[in-house]
């Protein structure tokens, strides 16, 4: 019976390879779409970490609203380490900033000023990676970082000296001098031309607020468990804090990732409709094809149900062959795309630099997506050889075999 | 042997019973005896196509009984009659008689998986079979390789493997030309005296209505004439 199932495949290379061709083609395409589709849903959220704000951010109650020194917190180990407690939670970073003016000896610019771990920040934000020029910064570090964007408008190169004023906690006077160490390149224009870091001891020094910040950014080990872990956190700590995801302080964005999210939905349905109905061309035209040869085997003696396991074991492999053969090729592909990522350009890309996100999409390289497209097309193309075998039931010798 | 293997008893098809029916059989009798080789033969559209079908199990009569060496088919469920045909009746098509991936050899041998038959004794029908229908050459061809005439040969061979009780034939020459066409006759001839098959074929062909020993004419569902068969025993 096998054997017979495996002449017709093997016999029929033409008809089997077209059936296989569109298994195969089906695989790649979903494969392809939902690694696009996560990839640019995963990219997007890892832009939201970097972009600044991190998933999750705890502050004094009051300081979203009123967003001044004056609102900051104490920071020490007794609030961060009953975070650290929650399961989901991989670190935390705090950052004191406030706004004041940098200049140099030719310009005068307002800028926003963050004072930061700068170990810790980089484990939640990884600032370093965003350096273009000079050095990170080390730990009690009296030099600043600067935005490109900044630099450029104030013509600051690297070690430059930049003054900084502004207005400390309670209303002190905050002024000091500070030497240029990196630069860093931002995609949103809105951090690109205004951001300022130091360390945290220097900004506390500055604004005559030791032992303050403004804000604890917290890093996640599952960002999609964000409203679980934000529930955490406000559990774990007193109720003079407030904390808050990323989704909440960015609200468009998150409404963008999901009418993006809710689209790549849509044009995946539409593909599996089409690799239906591409497989069930297929199998339309194989039991055209085979309509008298199917008829003749009933009407010498062949019963329905051996000749249904034929087919269905026919149908297995070959939608299985191609199957596999989909999934080994679209692992180069996919992983190309990963390498080398498709760019947006035009109206899209103009919508995501708005959002400081660069309008880049890889493809996300995870095994799931392999396993679980596979598997979709797979089930696809075994349900959908349920019809030849419905066919063979109602087959009637007579009928078939009339041409 | 002149015991009767196919016994039809007053049997009627009617196709569009609810419009305008057309009887393609009516109220027809007829015995064939084991050891016959019979034409059927008639205009087109007389009933022939429809008369095998029905003797084959194919297709149900509208009314009558079909009785096959003792065994009323009407009366069996679809699946019994598939199981049937499977063991009582060979089948002989116009064309595209095999599974056009398996060799002539599997061909013929494919029935006897089907009835079960051991490897030993598949072998060996094959070697006989073959012999008889003079293929043993092109035994290992697939049927794209054969000849119409050759495929048909193979075909009465394939019918010939599951030792039926007697060979259905409905138009086996129409596509072949006059030599293959007189060439499988000879060898169904050959087998019916021979090996005593039964033979039951329609025709158009007068050659072939010829080499007939009794012909049977339908005329719009109904047997016109009927030459009784030349009574003779071929016992060895
Ligand atoms: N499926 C069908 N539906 C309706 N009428 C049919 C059907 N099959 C056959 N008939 C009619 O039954 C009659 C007998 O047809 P049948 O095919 O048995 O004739 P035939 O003697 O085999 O003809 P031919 O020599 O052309 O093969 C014809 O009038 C035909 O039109
Ligand atoms: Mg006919």
């Amino acid at each position: 019976m096998i054997s017979l199932a495996w002449k017709n495949l093997w016999r029929n290379k033409n008809r089997t390879a077209i059936t296989m061709a569109a298994v195969f083609f089906a695989v790649i395409l979903s494969v392809f779409t939902t690694s696009l589709k996560d990839g640019i849903f995963d990219n997007l959220v890892k832009n939201v970490v970097s972009f600044y704000t991190g998933y999750i951010q705890v502050r004094k109650k009051g300081y979203w609203d009123e967003q001044v020194l004056d609102n900051s917190m104490a920071y020490n180990e007794k609030v961060n380490a009953p975070l650290l407690s929650i399961e989901n939670v991989s670190g935390g970073t705090p950052r004191l900033e406030t706004f004041g003016l940098i200049s140099t000896n030719k310009n005068t610019k307002g800028c926003m000023v963050v004072g930061i771990d700068p170990e810790k920040e980089n484990l939640v934000t990884s600032l370093k990676d965003k350096i273009i020029k000079g050095s990170y910064l080390a730990d009690g570090d009296k030099g600043v970082l600067l935005s490109e964007g900044l630099a450029d408008r104030i013509k600051a190169e690297i070690n430059d000296t930049v003054y900084l004023i502004g207005q400390g906690y309670h209303g002190a006077t905050a002024a000091g001098m500070f030497e240029v160490k990196g630069l860093l390149r931002f995609g949103s224009p809105e951090l690109n031309n205004q951001i300022i870091y130091l360390s945290l001891p220097a900004a506390a020094e500055l604004f005559s607020a030791e032992g303050l910040s403004t804000s604890l950014v917290v890093s996640l080990k599952n960002p999609k468990a964000l409203k679980e872990s934000v529930d955490a956190i406000q559990q774990k700590i007193s109720s003079e804090y407030e904390v808050m995801s990323w989704e909440t302080m960015i609200p468009d964005v998150k409404q963008h990732i999901e009418s993006d999210t809710r689209s790549m939905k849509y044009i995946q349905g539409i593909l599996y409709l089409l690799v239906s109905f591409g497989i069930f061309g297929t199998l339309l035209m194989m039991m055209v094809e085979r309509k008298y040869e199917l008829g003749m085997l009933v009407a010498i003696g062949m019963n329905k149900t051996k000749l249904s396991l034929i087919i269905i074991i026919e149908s297995v492999l070959t939608v299985m062959g191609g199957c596999l053969l989909g999934l080994l090729a679209s692992i180069p592909i996919i992983y190309y795309f990963n390498k080398k990522p498709l760019v947006m350009g035009g109206e899209i890309a103009v919508i995501y630099e708005r959002f400081g996100f660069e309008a880049v999409f890889p493809t996300s390289t995870n095994a799931a997506i392999f396993y679980n497209q596979g598997f979709t097309v797979l089930i696809i193309g075994l349900l959908l050889s349920l019809y030849p075998v419905y066919k063979i039931i109602i087959l009637d010798p007579t009928t078939s075999m009339k041409r | 042997m002149n015991d009767i293997v196919i016994d039809t008893h007053n049997i009627s098809r009617v196709y569009n019973p609810t419009t305008i029916p057309v009887y393609a059989i009516k109220n027809l009798h007829l015995h064939i005896r084991r050891g016959e080789f019979t034409a059927l033969v008639g205009p087109s559209g007389s009933g022939k196509t429809t008369l095998l079908n029905l003797i084959g199990g194919l297709d149900k009569p509208d009314e009558g009984q079909i009785v096959i060496n003792g065994t009323d088919i009407t009366k069996l469920s679809p699946g019994k009659l598939i199981d049937f045909r499977l063991h009582n009746i060979g089948f002989v098509f116009q064309s595209f008689n095999l599974i056009p991936v398996l060799t002539a050899r599997e061909n013929a041998e494919f029935i006897m998986l089907l009835q079960g038959i051991s490897k030993n004794e598949r072998d060996e029908r094959i070697k006989q079979l073959f012999r008889q229908v003079d293929l043993e050459e092109q035994i290992e061809r697939r049927p794209s390789e054969l000849s119409g005439g050759q495929q048909q040969r193979v075909a009465v061979a394939r019918a010939l493997a599951s030792k039926p009780q007697f060979i259905l034939a409905d138009e086996p020459t129409a596509n072949l030309d006059s030599k293959s066409a007189s060439n499988l006759l000879d060898i169904m001839n050959k087998l019916n005296k021979e090996e005593n098959i039964t033979f039951l074929f329609s025709t158009h062909d007068q050659r072939v209505i010829d080499r007939a020993r009794r012909v049977i004419t339908l005329v719009d569902g109904q047997i016109a004439s009927d030459t009784e068969p030349i009574m003779t025993s071929y016992a060895h």
